[in-house]
Order: structure tokens, then sequence, then C-alpha cells
């Protein structure tokens, strides 16, 4: 048959785009770098940006997904006040000066007289410093953005325990590694770099062992599957540890020198001083020496810790840190034999993998020609190291238990020496910084004053709690106080319930960004709805006011009063801050912007850009000039001439007049424009002796300065032993000035053992097996992040339904079929969703996708659109409360060191239900500001 | 009847790791994009807010679940786009000679001004690796970005499909598997590259690398030297000294 001319040419070469535009991502938390192609002033493609450090090129799912995030039908138009009743979804749009009269009406005059009750809460906010310090000038204590409902048990505990955390916070050394193990990763948290990361060890032979109790994404690539049970990850961890312990199988030159395995802690019966380490009169924590036998401080020059043996000083005995831990992970309760049943795996596999992490540790340890001199000043040669890396996220750290799993986690890393080594785990700057280089948080609010320090920070002991005089929470969340006190990223999910409750006080305004608190951001969905809606004796809603700025229609904006329309990602200024979380890399400090490559076509802005517009309205400092008028036109001028410290600004990059200074200088006004001819991000490599052993490396303490990380050299060892902890357990003892409720003295005694213990979480131990014996998991999809992604056109077409995923086993048992429906009932309610069969999940787990589930009315999606009807929330399962336990206290379902909400304690039962749906609950539809969608999407016809 | 040239020596094609895809469709939303605003009318989607979202792709991917007799259960994520076999049954079966093999490089396309939308072609392809999109009422499937690989306005090194430039895991290769000597045939070499349903005899050019075998737990343990506290104490001494 004749073929037409119309046939592709041999070698098509047609234009691509008119002009690429370099940006950041934010289609989920990882902050890639994007080519963003325009044509005819449209985006026409995204792509990944091939100079970025972050994701070198390629790009997500969700990152080639932009578009239709950029040009959603849910986009809101203009500031909206509330006409109908709370989540009616009926609303009027209104003018900016309108939506900042109503937001100053009402915050005005609480500023004047009483701060903390505004409750600013910001979400999935990628700004935390900006909207921190604007949070500390109005003077509310009460502010945080999400990581309390997300993984604050990693951050944490890594903090605490070796001065930095997976994730931004640090990488595996992808090019050295040869044996990764994972725990509970979430497929979406460094998104890219992982799956770039474990492609790479595939490339190179590198084994991958993935510890999950669902075996999906990288648990399918891995080359071993751990199908633990929920809840157990500690235990398996010092089960290994004990194995490690009982062959000798531990770096003894790393732990003395890095660690404070030497330290002499106080082993009295009782007493005030029992648990807290030996010290000298100037305070520095002592050892044996190996020497002359005698205490020295730990970090004199030439001081060889002991690590067994005694000393008795002023009557009291002390033993290194060292003998504790080892008799408390060598005892038989964590034996392999003795977790095996609980952990659900075998204990001849738990021996197996001990032994492997062992062998590759040691038998295949790399040496680095690179010379250093550490920070006692004495010069090495070589670096060591020890090829076994770890990864760690949600999974392990949303549990009752979590904070001290994921220490335990950090504990095995740093007894196998490989932290900061060739082959182990790295730290991206600006870490490693141990607690104690974080501030100390703060809650002293005065009407009409500024708050008296930074919110968050990393307390030290009972003395940094934020407490008041009669020993109760200063913050609504109750972060940092007996409950929580090491709640280092405050505790969102409590914000609603505790104001709702007025516990520990009633609030006036709510002000919440970028977190969808009404459905898949908050536990225990419904009732918090009730929580929104419910009015008092006066028929006033009992939280009176609410702010909420988002950019899309989502379920949280129907139960606001005042939104303020925030922009896309790609119409906005923002900075990917080293003061935040920037993008560094092991061997490179970086950060990164957005800018509008993309104008808005709507009355909507940057909430960043609106908060400078409110706080001059308010006259908060900071956002004034000596004069009155306003100090920042918009986020960008902020970002540009804002400095926190001298010559320290949100951005690192092409400081100075002149734009030549790195990390310290003064503001540049073409700072932007120098960002932007680079591809939107800095980078600056570190020198390679200080590319390794960075806690302990003077080449890298004297770059950290130079670049304004710290003002000084703050080297310092590793926490196996945290002393915090143990003067947490003293107060519960009855010693000290500050002391907690009765109520928590056994709690706390129980749970913040200095040494990781691992105890039963809480919502576990409160009901019986027999009644619940399921646990109940969520997790992201890798192509999704929460409901911004499962609103997506696109996305939405790859996972539209969410099944409910149960155990051949169980499927089994309870005769289950394809296409069936199940009552899922937890303590706390039923659900209704579908189900669907899969053998590559822990026996007594059922799983589901996370934030699929949508209300109807939401989003810009028509009221039939699947999500809404067959799609399903676990939340609404889940308690911000544990069970009551008859005292009349409301218990926090959360870690009690951190507060970090323990959302995979969850216990469940199933049961077959009626087929069909709808998924339930079904609640009433809200009304679409917005409209819905069109019926037909084309996207591209245009070019 | 639409003929296929009699062989091609360059058989431009994809090599698809599956020990390596770890299911995150970039590749998928990645062709999207690329391919619904380049080569041919758009990749529509029907009620893309609506009950039932419905639009055209070029490559998608599955997840197969296994269980097998013994050991743990199996996941594979299997992406699937057009094969341009060398004996493409979509191309002889064409009525109107839209569907076509280019002797040049062996990619498979589809003249869109001669195609009527019959749909034969789809019905033809053993490997469902064609869709009719809805609203333009064209047959659409992978053009191997056509578009992308020969074009001089794109940087050299980003010639590639756009579904192997985005890859996060590095599990998509793109090269000519009519030379034995390039990367992608070493590849399928080393790997023993397979073939998907070679019994259909359409010749695949594309290839597959099989996952490698898994959870084959080694039986090691540790010897214990220290059953308590002490014996570790009295060796971690001694251990200590010759540091």
């Amino acid at each position: 048959m004749a073929i037409s001319e119309d046939k592709a040419p041999a070698r098509p070469s047609p234009k691509v785009s008119d002009e690429v535009r370099k940006t950041t991502c934010y289609m989920c938390a990882c902050r890639c770098g994007i080519d963003v192609h325009m044509q005819g002033g449209q985006v026409k493609y995204i792509e990944g940006n091939k100079d970025h450090p972050v994701n070198k090129g390629v790009l997500c799912a969700k990152g080639s997904a932009g578009i239709m995030q950029h040009y959603s039908p849910a986009r809101l138009r203009a500031p909206m006040k509330r006409t109908g009743p709370r989540g009616s979804g009926q609303f009027e749009e209104i003018s900016w000066d309108e939506a900042y009269d109503i937001a100053e009406s009402w915050l005005r005059p609480i500023r004047e007289s009483a701060p903390e009750k505004l409750a600013f809460f910001t979400g999935r906010d990628q700004s935390q410093s900006f909207t921190g310090f604007w949070a500390q000038a109005f003077g509310t204590p009460n502010y945080a953005a999400h990581g309390g409902f997300c993984s604050v048990n990693m951050a944490a505990a890594g903090i605490y325990t070796m001065g930095g955390a997976f994730w931004e916070f640090g990488q595996p050394d992808w090019e050295r590694t040869k044996m990764f193990m994972i725990f509970g990763v979430a497929e979406d948290h460094d998104s890219n770099p992982i799956k770039m990361g474990i492609g790479r060890l595939k490339e190179r032979g590198a084994r991958i062992v993935g510890v999950n109790p669902v075996r999906s994404g990288y648990n399918a690539v891995a080359d071993d599957w751990v199908g633990i049970t929920p809840g157990t990850d500690g235990l398996f961890i010092m089960a290994m540890i004990h194995e490690l312990l009982k062959a000798g199988q531990i770096d003894l030159d790393y732990l003395t020198r890095y660690t404070n395995a030497g330290f002499l802690v106080n082993c009295a019966e009782s007493g005030p001083n029992k648990g807290l380490f030996l010290r000298s009169e100037e305070g520095k924590a002592q050892v044996i020496d190996r020497a002359t036998g005698k205490p020295a401080d730990y970090d004199a020059p030439g001081v060889k810790p002991k690590l067994t043996g005694h000393i008795r000083v002023a009557g009291e005995t002390y033993r290194p840190a060292f003998e504790l831990l080892a008799e408390t992970y060598m005892s038989d309760a964590y034996a392999p034999e003795a977790v095996a049943e609980r952990c659900g795996i075998p204990a001849a596999r738990i021996r197996a993998l001990a032994a492997d992490l062992a062998r590759v540790a040691f038998e295949e340890e790399i040496v680095l020609e690179r010379p250093w001199t550490d920070w006692k000043g004495e010069r090495h040669e070589t670096m060591t190291g020890r090829p076994v890396s770890f990864h760690a996220m949600r999974g392990i750290s949303a549990h009752s238990n979590g904070f001290q799993t994921c220490r335990a986690l950090h504990v095995l890393q740093i007894l196998l020496g490989s932290v900061e080594v060739p082959g182990g785990f790295r730290f991206k700057p600006p870490y490693p910084k141990p607690p104690e280089a974080h501030p100390k948080p703060h809650a002293g609010a005065q009407p009409g004053q500024p708050l008296d320090g930074p919110h968050l920070g990393y307390p030290m002991g009972p003395e940094h709690l934020l407490l008041d005089e009669d020993g109760n929470p200063k913050r609504i969340d109750k972060a940092y106080s007996w409950e929580n006190p090491f709640s280092a990223h405050g505790m969102m999910h409590m914000v609603i319930s505790n104001a709702h409750a007025g516990d520990p006080y009633k609030i006036d305004t709510l002000f919440m960004y970028m977190a969808n608190m009404a459905w898949n951001s908050t536990m225990n969905t419904s009732s918090v709805i009730d929580m929104l809606t419910d009015t008092d004796e006066n028929g006033d809603y009992v939280i009176p006011h609410f702010i909420y700025s988002d950019a899309y229609s989502s379920e949280t904006v129907a139960y606001a009063d005042l939104i303020l329309p925030d922009t896309t990602y790609l119409e906005r200024h923002d900075c990917i801050s080293l003061l935040d979380r920037p993008i560094c890399e092991a061997e490179a400090a970086a950060d990164a912007i957005r800018w509008p490559v993309v104008e808005p076509d709507r009355d909507v802005k940057g909430f960043q850009s609106a908060l400078c517009d409110l706080g001059a309205r308010l006259g908060l400092p900071g956002f004034v000039n000596e004069d009155g008028s306003q100090k920042y036109a918009d986020y960008a001028d902020y970002i540009v001439n804002h400095e926190r410290r001298a010559g320290v600004g949100p951005l690192a990059g092409w400081r100075g007049e002149d734009g030549e200074s790195e990390g310290r200088g003064a503001p540049n006004p073409k700072q932007l424009e120098r960002y932007i001819e680079n591809g939107g991000f800095w980078m600056s490599h570190i020198p390679e002796e200080a590319q390794f052993m960075k806690p302990w490396n003077q080449h890298y303490q004297d770059w950290a300065v130079k670049i304004g990380l710290f003002d000084a050299p703050a080297p310092y060892v590793f926490n196996l032993y945290l002393e915090p902890l143990a003067k947490m357990q003293l107060a519960a003892e009855g010693h000290g000035a500050q002391q907690p409720p009765e109520h928590l003295r056994a709690r706390i005694a129980e749970t913040m053992t200095p040494l990781p213990q691992w105890y039963a979480p809480f919502e576990q131990e409160a009901f019986a097996d027999e009644d619940y014996p399921l646990h109940a998991l969520t997790q992201r999809p890798m192509h999704m992040y929460h409901s911004w992604g499962s609103q997506n056109a696109w996305l939405r077409q790859i996972t539209g339904v969410n099944k409910l995923f149960i155990p051949g086993k169980l499927w089994e048992e309870q005769g289950f079929e394809e296409g069936d429906w199940a009552y899922v009932t937890s303590p706390h309610g039923r659900i209704k969703a579908p189900v669907a069969r899969m053998d590559g999940v822990n026996e007594k787990t059922i799983w589901t996708w996370n934030a699929i589930g949508k209300k109807r009315g939401a989003w810009a999606l028509e009221e039939d659109a699947q999500e809404a009807t067959q799609g399903f929330l676990l939340n609404h399962l889940i308690n911000e409360l544990l069970p009551p336990k008859g005292d009349g206290l409301r218990w926090a379902n959360s870690d009690p060191v951190t507060g970090q909400a323990a959302w995979f304690d969850l216990r469940v039962r199933i049961e077959k239900a009626p087929q069909g749906g709808p998924s339930e609950p079904a609640l009433d539809a809200q009304e679409s500001p917005v409209g819905t969608g069109p019926k037909t999407v084309a996207y591209g016809e245009e070019f | 009847m639409t003929t296929l040239p009699e062989s091609t020596e360059t058989k431009l094609g994809l090599v698809i790791d599956l020990d390596t895809c770890v299911g995150c469709h970039a590749c998928v939303v990645s062709c999207k994009e690329w391919n619904t605003s380049n080569y041919g009318a758009p990749l529509s989607d029907i009620d893309p807010y609506g009950a039932e979202p419905e639009g055209t792709f070029l490559n998608r991917v599955h997840s197969y679940e296994a269980m097998p007799e013994t050991g743990c259960s199996q996941t594979v994520h299997f992406p699937k786009s057009c094969l341009h076999c060398e004996d493409a049954p979509c191309v002889t079966v064409c009525p109107t000679g839209a569907s076509y093999k280019r002797e040049e490089d062996g990619i498979v396309l589809v003249n869109e001004a001669d195609c009527m939308g019959c749909g034969l072609c789809a019905w033809a392809c053993p490997y469902g690796a064609r869709e009719l999109d809805m609203l333009s009422g064209v047959m659409k499937k992978c053009t191997l970005c056509v578009d992308r690989i020969y074009n001089e306005n794109i940087p050299e090194e980003d010639r590639v499909p756009s579904c192997v430039r985005t890859c996060p895991a590095g599990a998509r290769h793109f090269g000519d598997l009519g030379d034995p000597e390039s990367d992608v045939s070493k590849l399928v070499a080393e790997r023993g590259g397979m073939d998907l349903m070679p019994e259909q005899g359409t010749k695949p050019v594309n290839k597959y690398l099989p996952p490698r075998l898994k959870d084959r737990p080694s039986e090691a343990a540790l010897e214990p030297r220290h059953e308590d506290p002490s014996g570790l104490f009295a060796w971690l001494d001694k251990a200590l000294e010759k540091i």
C-alpha cells in the first residue's frame, strides 16, 4: 500500500521549547532540580536538572507530572472568606486587603493580650526558618511544622546519638558501601537519591537487605527481604547487637576514639548522681586513662580511655558506659531465640544477618590513602572504612517505641564503626552537629512582645522543658512537657485535639499552612472534623478562628474561616536554605531556590510573601523598618536581605556586595539572579581531606566555620549512652528541682533508658491480641506525595483506588475473594474498604496506600471520583489519644520521648463486608469553591 | 497489509533491567509528558477528574507477585511499551499503511495522517503495547522518542528516549541492539537478556534483563566467644592494648 508523505522525517529535530528555566521541584519534599521548558509562556515539559546535586538529571513520576499539578483545576483563585458553616465549602472570594483586614482583626488583639492564643503550624513547609522567625516575632510559643507526625523519632534519635540522621542529614557512601540495610523506608522519602543509590549498588553488585513488613518497591528489588512484625525492629536490631558483642565483632578503636563508650557512669543504686557521668570541676566528662588508670578529661590529647573496669570517687562507683551497654545487650532477653517469634524472623536468620554485617564491616574493610588530622591534633595517614550502611524512615519511627528503636539502629552503626567512614553512612552539611550545638526550646510569651528565643530545639535535661510555674505545658501541643520531653519537631497531630479540649488551655486562632489536617494529615480524621465544627453553648465554634493557606481546594480548606491562597511551586520564590533543610551532599554544601518560572494568573500569593505583608501590618519586629514601614516587600526580598547572624542569611551562595563570597558576606542585591544563572542552586565542595570523619576532622571543622555553618569548631563524640535521658529518669525518681507529675514517673523511668531498650508499643499493650490480632499500616506510593499527588490527573490514573492488602494465609482463612470488601475495626472505629490479596507481607499485618481516599467535593474532583467512592483512609481508625485509663487524663498516642505520632502502633481486626462501595465512613460532600475539572484533557495540543 | 523491511541493520531499542526496576512509574509519566506535546496528537485523558479517568499512555508499569514453592513472595515490576519487533504483526495487519517499521533504525511508527483508528494493530500486537487515543481517534505507541534521539536541539548526551533519561534507578538502557559491540548488546549478553514471549515469533528488539535470584540468606553465624560480659571485658582489655 502506498505510504503517504506525512511520515516523520528520518531524523526529526524539532525545537523543544522557547526557553529552559531551572528551578526546584516541590512535587514532594526531596527538592530535586528541574529544567522547566517553556513555550509560548506555558510549561511544556519538565525534566531533571543534570547538574543538580540531588537528582543529577533524573526525575520521578511526581516530578514529571508537575504540569498537571501546576495547571490543576483545584487551584484556588483568590482569598476567600467562609459564608456557610464550617465544612460546607461555601466561600466568597475577597480581595487580599480584606483578607488581611480579617486576619489582623483576629491576630492583633491576641498579640496584645495573650500571644499563645495563636497556634501557628505549617505542615510540609520548606521555609521553616522563615515561618519560625515570623512566629517568634509574633510571640506565640505555639509553632512547629509537620515533623511530629512524620519522622521526628528518626531525626531526634539521630541528632541525640550521633549529631545527624538519615535523609537530608546524611546518606550512605553509595560508591563504596557493600551491604546496605533499609528499615521501614517509605518509598517517597529521599525519593530519587535512594533509587539512584539502589541502581548504583545493583550495578556494583552490592547487597541490599530490606527490613519491612511489606515487600513492595525497594523491598521487592532487595536481595533479601525481612518481613518483620511492626513495632519489633528494636528487638531485631538489639539481637544483632547481642550477636556482635558475644563474638567480639565491634570496632574497638572507633569506640574508644569517637564515642562516649569510655565515659564513666555513676552506678549507684540510687541518689542524685545515678546514671550521670563523672565530670571534672569544669564539667568535662571523665574516662579512665589506660596509661595512668586515673580519671582524665575525655578529650585531652593522648588520653586513651578504658572501656572496662570501675573506679570509686567520693564513695560512689563509676563504670565505663561500654560495660553497661555490653551487659544490657548480652542479656538473654536480646538473644535471637528470645526475640524471634515476636519479630516474626527466625533466630537463624537474625544470626546470619549479624554475621554478614560483621564479615563485610571487618573482613572487607576499606582503607583510603587520605591523610587527615583529628580534633586532638593526631595525624592519620589513612581513613579506615566499614562498608556497611543503613537507611531508615517512618516504618521504625512512627511507633511509641520509635525513638529507642531509632537509637538502637544508630548504636548498631556505631558499634560497627560505620558512621562517617568510607563505605558507611556519611553526614551532609550542616551536619554533623551534636544536640548541644542546637538551640534550646523557648516558650516565653509576653503580651506584645516577641518570643524569648526559637521555638524548637534539643533539651539536655529537665531544666529545658517548657513548663509553667505549676508544671503545666506551655505549648498547646504539650511539646517539651513531661509527657514528651524531647519533642524536637513539636506535635502537630495534637494541636486541634488539645485546642478543642482546652487542654492545657484554649486558643483563639488556628493558623495553618500546607497540611491537610482535616483529612489525611491527621490521626482520627472523623473526630478532628467534629472538633473543627463543634460549637459551644453560645453556638460559637469551640476553636473560634481558623486561617488556612493552601494552593488547592483540599479537604481542610472547607473547615477554615479565611483562606490565603498559595501559588503553585512554579509560581513562587523559595529558598532551600542551610538554615533549614538544605540540599547538601556528603561532599558538598549546597542550597537552592525556587523562582516564578510562570507568573500566577490568579489572585494568589506565595504564603511567605503573605506573611511578610501580615507581619508588617501587625508591626512585628523584623518585619517593619524603624519608621514602621514594611521591611520586606515579599519573600524574595527577605531571602536576599535577611541576615540571621551578621553576614549569614538564608542563601549561602554569591554573598557580599560583589557576589564573590560563599557562606558569609553582606547581602547581595543580585543574589537571586546569580542563582538563576547557575541553574537554581549553589554548591561548594568540601576539601578532600575533610570529606570523612567529619565530627573529629580538624579540616572539616575549620571548613565549616569558614563557610558559616558554625562560629567555632565543635568536635564531639557519639552518644552510645544518652545522659539527658538519665537525667529524666533521675527526675522520675524524685531528684532535682523539676519534678514530673506522679502519673508519669513510672513511664519515664521505663521508657527513657539512657541505653536503648525495647518495650512494647503502648496501644498494642492496651488491648488483647485476640480482639485486635492484626497490625495495620500505610505506605505512600512512590508516584504520589499524599493528597497533592492523588489529585493529579496523570498520577490518579496510576493509582486511583487503594485496596487493603491482606496476607495470603489470612485471605484464605477468612475466605476472601477478588472484588470483596471488608470491615476493618480498631479499638477506635470502623471503616469499610475494598480488599486484595498479597503474599509479600508480614502475616500479622494488613496495609494500604496512604492518602488516596478523598472527601467528596474536594480537590475539584467530581463527587463520584473513585478516590471518594472506593478510596479510603486508615486515619479514621487511629486515635490521637491512648484509650482512657480511668484517671481522667488525655494520654497522647505518641512516643513518650519525642511525641512522634504513633501511627503504626494501630491494631485491628477484619471481617468480610457486603460487596460493593461506597467505602466508609462516607462523609457528606463539601461544595467546591473552584468547580470541577474539565471532562477531557489533551495537554500539549497547543504546542 | 503493509510490508516490513526485510531486515534493518540498525535495531534501536530498549533494554529494561527487571532486577533494578523499583516500579516507581517515573518512565511512565515522563513518557506521557514528552509525547503529549511532541510527535503526533496529544496523549489525551478522558474523564481526568471524574469517576473513571482513562488516558493514553505509551508505557505502563505492571507489578506481578509470585509465590514460589519454597521461600518468600517475589515481586517484579514490569515496564511495558512497544518492543519494536522485527516481525511486527501490528505493521503487517495495518490496512492503510499508517503503521510502518523504519528501514534506517527499525523503529515502528504510526503515520497519524493515514491512521483511521480501526484498532487492528492493537488487536494484532500480542503485548498490548498500542493504545487508541479516544480523543484524536488515532493509534498511539512508543516512538522511541524519535523526535529526541536525533534532535540537534537537545544536548547530545540527552538524545535518548525520555523514559531512559528520567529513570532514577538506571534500569532502562537505549541503544543499537543490531550492533553486537554496543553497550546494550553487551549488557544483554552479560545478563542473559530475554525476549518477551518469544513463542509469538515477533522477534522483539527490546530486551528484558531477568531479576537476579533473591532471598538466599546465608547460614552464617558468628562464633560466640564471650558467653557473658565478663568474658568480653577480659578479651577487650587485651585487644585494646594492641591498638
